[in-house]
């Protein structure tokens, strides 16, 4: 199957220079969730503007089912809902207005039932008579997402839909993509959260200083990075690893003071109770019990980390 | 052609304009009554008669056109500012829309409120002074060109203008000024010459001319002049907003 939203050496200059993108390029599929991820200023909101038509890309080539964005933007912009970075929204209007004048606007005939539909799908059913003004942050959040899927879109794009927003709201938002993935909605969401990436992307793309750096199956990403370390702080120190736990991938740590154990995340078992119970059948006593885990954070805190090298 | 997308944006801007239809009416329709009172009243009970029309009737059309201008603009201009302001733009600039689909949108709504406004006036002034029109026909189609072309012209303004206060300079330093020397309260052969040849690089004395001449059948300046001016001046601004979308001038990076 080709891909949905193909991405060719893509470039953006500012007026002034600035060089935002720096070649881009990216095949997503379609159905996929894809988490860009990458700190403040890595292009991510320019990647967006140029696919959505809000700025115009300075060479380089974005289609969409086939459409190129600029000779056949018509096509490829009524593929597109975007849900954007900031909140924006007219504090008068009706939410249901809002909707309606966006599937207007995407050249979607009025249609109540899917309107409502969305509406009722992001909790916002009960509040369409509101006007957006009397609406919390996390409600007018909604209502953009609302106004991206009035057209029935087939990729959404998300600029860091969890920016600043409460736990709980993150949970909804991360519960509001799964649905979209049910849906057969290409989701491409952008965010500085690993966690985020981790939760809810099908594959991961990390984007700094204009380039992206790697994309991968998130999953195999996890793989590579599913180690994890118990540390295990006990009450007196060690000279060496007792002889019954000999069989365990342990170590010394801290002088003696911590017994390293190191795991897959993803194994059927972790070993861990046994090991505990091993540990204390030893004699040992236990003082802290701590896990590690060597995270997205670390491969992209490392990958950005040499992406400056090489630049600078 | 997006119709969809001009009715929805043509709607959604006129929804705006009757939530607030008190405000949006009261104003106009206050000034255009004081006006009456200073001018058709105290002035106009000096002045008498201009070309063998009462004062009072003689300034209707100049006061018409002088609120369809100033609100045309103000309506176009903030229009198209207010999205740009707080940042709904981003939905018109990656909706599958080209730019004569949102000028047909914004300026077509800019244009019927100041229509509808004009409307209004015409009807107050029955009440102040009393007014036949003499080709009704030709009064529509310059109120509606003049409707439109002065949307357009808004709509450029509000898409140059990079603060509130820009969006008033225009208006407050070129057309105000512009409107009042067009004849709005005066026949330009009641000027000195010098100032008579100068008046004529006003166009809006053409538009004022034009228009009055469909009241009263009488001119400053040959109707067809009027009605070249217009669609030259219509011509000028759709000419700066193609080239304004061409080249994503102020919206599009
Ligand atoms: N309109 C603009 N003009 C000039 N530079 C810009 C503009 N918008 C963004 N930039 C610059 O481009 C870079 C990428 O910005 P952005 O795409 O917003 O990053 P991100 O969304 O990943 O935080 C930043 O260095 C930013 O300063
Ligand atoms: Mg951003």
């Amino acid at each position: 199957m080709p891909p949905i939203l193909s991405i060719k050496d893509l470039r953006k200059a500012y007026d002034g220079g600035f060089e935002a993108l720096k070649g881009v390029s990216l095949d997503i599929n379609e159905g996929e969730i894809i988490a860009l991820l990458g700190p403040n200023g890595a292009g991510k909101t320019t990647l967006i503007s140029t696919i959505c038509g809000i700025t115009r890309p300075t060479s380089g080539s974005v289609t969409v089912a086939g459409h190129d964005i600029l000779t056949d933007y018509r096509q490829a912009r009524s593929l597109i809902g975007l849900v954007p970075q900031d909140i924006a929204l007219e504090p008068f209007e009706r939410v249901i207005n809002t909707v309606r004048f966006s599937r207007g606007l995407f050249g979607k005939g009025r249609k109540d039932t899917v309107v409502e539909d969305i509406l009722r799908r992001l909790s916002l059913w009960d509040k369409r008579d509101n006007q957006i003004r009397e609406l919390s942050g996390g409600m007018k959040r909604r209502v953009l997402i609302a106004k991206a899927l009035a057209h029935e879109p087939r990729v959404l794009f998300l600029d860091e839909p969890t920016a600043g927003v409460d736990v709980e709201l993150r949970k909804d938002m991360w519960d509001i993509v799964d649905q979209l993935r049910a849906d057969g909605v290409t989701t491409i969401l952008t965010t500085h959260y690993i966690e985020e990436a981790e939760a809810i992307a099908d594959r991961v793309g990390v984007i700094s200083g204009g380039e992206i750096l790697l994309v991968e199956d998130k999953d195999s990403l996890m793989a590579r990075m599913g180690k994890k370390q118990l540390d295990v702080q006990l009450t007196a120190q060690l000279d060496e690893v007792p002889e019954s736990l000999a069989a365990y991938d342990v170590s010394l740590g801290d002088d003696g003071w911590t017994l390293v154990y190191s795991y897959d995340t993803r194994a059927e078992r972790t070993g861990i109770t046994k090991l505990l119970s091993d540990v204390s059948a030893a004699g040992l006593q236990l003082r802290d019990v701590v896990t590690r885990q060597s995270s997205l954070e670390d491969i992209f805190v490392s990958l950005v980390q040499k992406d400056r090298e090489g630049t600078s | 052609m997006n119709w969809s997308a001009i009715s929805s944006i043509y709607v959604f801007e006129l929804a705006r304009f009757f939530r607030t239809i008190a405000q949006s009416l009261v104003s106009p329709v206050l000034s255009t009554s004081l006006y009456f009172v200073v001018f058709g009243a105290a002035i106009g009970s000096r002045i008498e008669e201009v070309d063998g029309v009462s004062y009072g009737a003689f300034i209707v059309p100049g006061l018409i056109m002088l609120t369809v201008m100033t609100q045309s603009i103000s309506n176009a201009s903030f229009g198209i500012y207010f999205p740009k302001f707080i940042g709904t733009i981003y939905e018109l600039l990656s909706a599958p829309i080209n730019f004569l689909e949102i000028v047909m949108g914004y300026v077509g709504a800019a244009a019927t409120k100041a229509l509808f406004i004009g409307i209004i006036i015409l009807i107050t002034s029955f009440f102040f002074v009393e007014i036949q029109i003499a080709h009704p026909v030709a009064m529509v189609l310059f109120l509606v060109l003049t409707c439109v072309s002065f949307a357009l012209f808004g709509f450029i303004i509000g898409i140059w203008a990079g603060s509130f206060e820009q969006l008033q300079l225009v208006p407050l330093l070129i057309v105000t000024p512009l409107v009042f020397l067009g004849g709005s309260f005066y026949s330009i052969s009641m000027l000195p010459p010098v100032w008579q040849t100068i008046s004529m690089f006003n166009p809006v004395v053409y538009l004022i001319s034009g228009f009055r001449w469909a009241f009263f059948g009488l001119s400053d300046v040959p109707v067809a002049t009027s009605l070249f001016a217009i669609a030259g001046f219509t011509a000028l601004c759709l000419g700066a907003v193609w080239w304004i979308f061409k080249t994503g001038w102020r919206i599009r990076q």
